[in-house]
This record gives structure tokens, sequence and C-alpha cells, in this order.
């Protein structure tokens, strides 16, 4: 049981409407157990009303997965990063921090992080995800390639991602325009505050004390 | 492990082989196939080191029931006087800690009884009946013979613990516990 390598998940934040209907289906899926993991965001609220669904991209490498302190984040063969392992998250949010896309979601009261894992309980026996299904402008969409391509003759997928410095490939892929020549899209280009333009590690602290 | 498994693996932020990689990253890998796999070495060492825990716990045992035995003697207790129970009655007390609730039965002018009052089922209390010459337990019906405490009906199918009795100057005393497993 895993997902078809050939099913791929694209997000077209140009699509969406903010009907949220893919936060109210989320919740019913299986493996969320009622919480919905769709975070629908407002791209520039003072002076839009446009809406992005920001759902979990499964990074090819997950950065929740390696600051996770606990080793409860796993990704499976099929390339999706699934939520916390019960027995082993201890609830501690460094994945809340971490996460480029700000995924995934503090659950105190259970003591347990939850994120979107492309609802593996229907993914993986080749059903589409909760969202996908219900979205009625298919700004979120699960299908192949060619689909998309034939859907969308104006655009094309992107999946690769600038945080800083730091490049972020992703299993899901995010529809642009093709008219951009841009070959990667910047997380960090609408924050008010960028974030600092060099190397940031352990060493280059300890050499700066 | 399959060759693909190690195709798919997770690169990590640096983008170096797994080869290059520290040793942390071998243990705590991100890719499920990866965690959920057990080597031979774990698995054998995880067999040796849990027998080692069984043999260590197996002599701790027979050392303690070794060197264990010599329990103090068991008290002497004065329960009642000859002149306060009369044929027939019975006297509850407690032997030989506070907890262990006995039931002591007169049954004629020279013989004594007292057994643990706990049944040998379920701990539920028994009640002598001494005209019946039994004891009975009200929770599931089983029955004690009066003079020996042998399970005569019901469950129960272990004797009841008998107190060790003894008549001096008038005063009964309880002495010891016997405890009979058939």
């Amino acid at each position: 049981m895993s997902l078809a390598n050939y099913m791929q998940f694209f997000i077209d934040p140009n699509r969406c409407i903010g009907c949220q209907s893919c936060v109210q289906a989320c919740s019913e899926c299986d493996t969320h157990k009622g919480h919905s993991m769709i975070h629908l965001e407002y791209v520039d609220r003072l002076f839009s009303v446009q809406t992005a669904p920001v759902i979990c991209m499964h990074c090819e490498s997950p950065t929740c997965a390696e600051v996770c302190p606990a080793d409860a984040i796993k990704k499976t063969e099929d390339g999706v990063v699934q939520t916390a392992r019960k027995p082993r998250c201890i609830a501690c949010g460094n994945c809340v921090i971490a996460c480029p896309f700000g995924v995934p979601e503090l659950k105190p009261e259970l003591e347990i992080m939850m994120k979107c894992d492309m609802c593996y309980d229907r993914t993986s026996v080749g059903k589409r995800p909760m969202c996908a299904t219900v979205c009625p402008s298919q700004a979120l969409f699960f299908g192949t390639k060619e689909e998309i391509e034939k859907l969308r003759p104006r655009s094309q997928p992107v999946n690769q991602f600038q945080f800083g410095l730091h490049t972020i490939r992703t299993k899901v892929k995010m529809m642009v325009p093709k008219t951009t020549q841009q070959t990667h899209i910047d997380v960090t280009a609408a924050l008010e505050e960028q974030p600092i333009d060099k190397s940031f590690s352990l060493e280059s602290l300890i050499s700066n004390f | 492990m399959k060759e693909t498994q190690q195709e798919n693996l997770t690169i990590a932020p640096d983008g170096r082989p797994q080869s290059e990689q520290p040793a942390w990253r071998k243990d705590f890998p991100i890719d499920s196939a990866q965690d959920n796999y057990v080597a031979r070495r774990d698995f054998t060492k995880f067999l040796v080191l849990t027998s080692f825990a069984f043999v260590v716990g197996q002599v701790w045992i027979g050392l303690k029931s070794f060197f264990g035995k010599q329990e103090s003697l068991p008290s002497i207790k004065q329960i009642t006087s000859l002149k306060e129970l009369k044929v027939g009655e019975t006297k509850t007390f407690s032997y030989p800690n506070t907890e262990d609730k006995c039931v002591l039965i007169r049954l004629d002018e020279q013989n004594f009884v007292a057994y643990n009052q706990a049944c040998t089922h379920l701990s539920c209390p028994v009640i002598p009946d001494p005209k019946a010459g039994c004891l009975r337990c009200p929770c599931h019906e089983g029955l004690f013979d009066i003079k020996s405490g042998y399970p005569i009906a019901g469950p129960p199918r272990r004797p009841l613990p008998r107190i060790e009795l003894e008549v001096k100057d008038g005063q009964i005393y309880a002495i010891g516990v016997e405890v009979k497993m058939v």
C-alpha cells in the first residue's frame, strides 16, 4: 500500500476562491480525526481577498524531520512525509518552528504534532486526498502530469523553493504562469523582514564569539 | 535491504552522500523503511542482553529464597478467654497482621478451630455456620468443612489457612498459621 508514482499533487493558488471547502473536508479525513490540517491563508489581507491553501509540500529533505529530537517524523518510500508517530512525539514544537511553509500544527491538548499527510489512508489505496476531491475551482489538484498539462496550458509546475539560502525541493508542485522565467519560488518574498542573507551555522556562531 | 530502498534515501540538507554523513544519521534515519529495519547485529544484541537479564533475575530469585528463609517466628496472640466463648459461638480476630482477618469457632467443650476468613477462591470473607458444620462463602456459594477447613462445595479448590491454637490458663492463643496448598 503506497502512493502511486504517477499521481501528483498540484497547487494553483491563482484559482483559490477562499471557499473553505478544503478546510472542512480535511477534517473529514480519517488520519486527522476531526482536525483540519489545511491552512487557508490570506495573501495580503489589507488589500486583497485573495487566499492560498497551504498543505504539506512533502519536501525531499524534510526540515521538520531533520529537527525532530524524538525521531518521530518519517518519510515513506513514496515520498510522503507522515505525521508524527504518536508513541514518539513529545510535542516540543521544533517542527512547527522549522517548517519553511508553516505546515505542522501542535496540539498541546493531545500532546502531539499533527500535519497534512496527503490523506495517506486514501491516496495509498488510489483515492484522491479529501481537499482535492472537494475543491470547486481545482486549486488543489491531484492527478497525473498529463492531466494538469491539458487542463492548465498556460501554467507550469514548479517544485523548487528558496528559503533564504536554503533550497527546498518538494513532492507537491506549485503551478506558476509559463511566462515567468523563474525556476524557483521564494518562500520569504512576502515577509516584511527578510531572513539574514548569509549562511547560518553553529561554526559561524562560535567563530563570532 | 533492497537496492531500490537505497536509491530512495532522503538526501541530507548539505547534499553530501550517505557515506560522508555523521553516524547519527544512520541511527536516526528519516526514511521509514530504514527506520523499521533491524540489523542482525542489533537483534542478536537484544537477544543476548535479554537472556542475560533473565539469568540475573533467576540468580537473584534463587539467592533471595536461599537467604530469605529465616523468617521470624509468628507471634503469639491472645484471642479471647474460655469464659467469653461459649460452645457454638464464633469470634473474629486479626492474625498474624491486622489485615489478616480470622475467625475462631468453638466446636464443643474441648475443641476449637480458627481459620483465615478470606475464601481461597476470590478472598470474600467466609461466614461460619457451626450448626451446619461448615463455613459458607456468600460470593459464589463456596462451602468449607468446619473441622478441617477443606472445601466441600463451590468454586474454592484449596483449604482455608488454619490458625494453630493453644489453650493455656483459660485463655486461647493463636500461635501459628498452617497454609495447605492442597
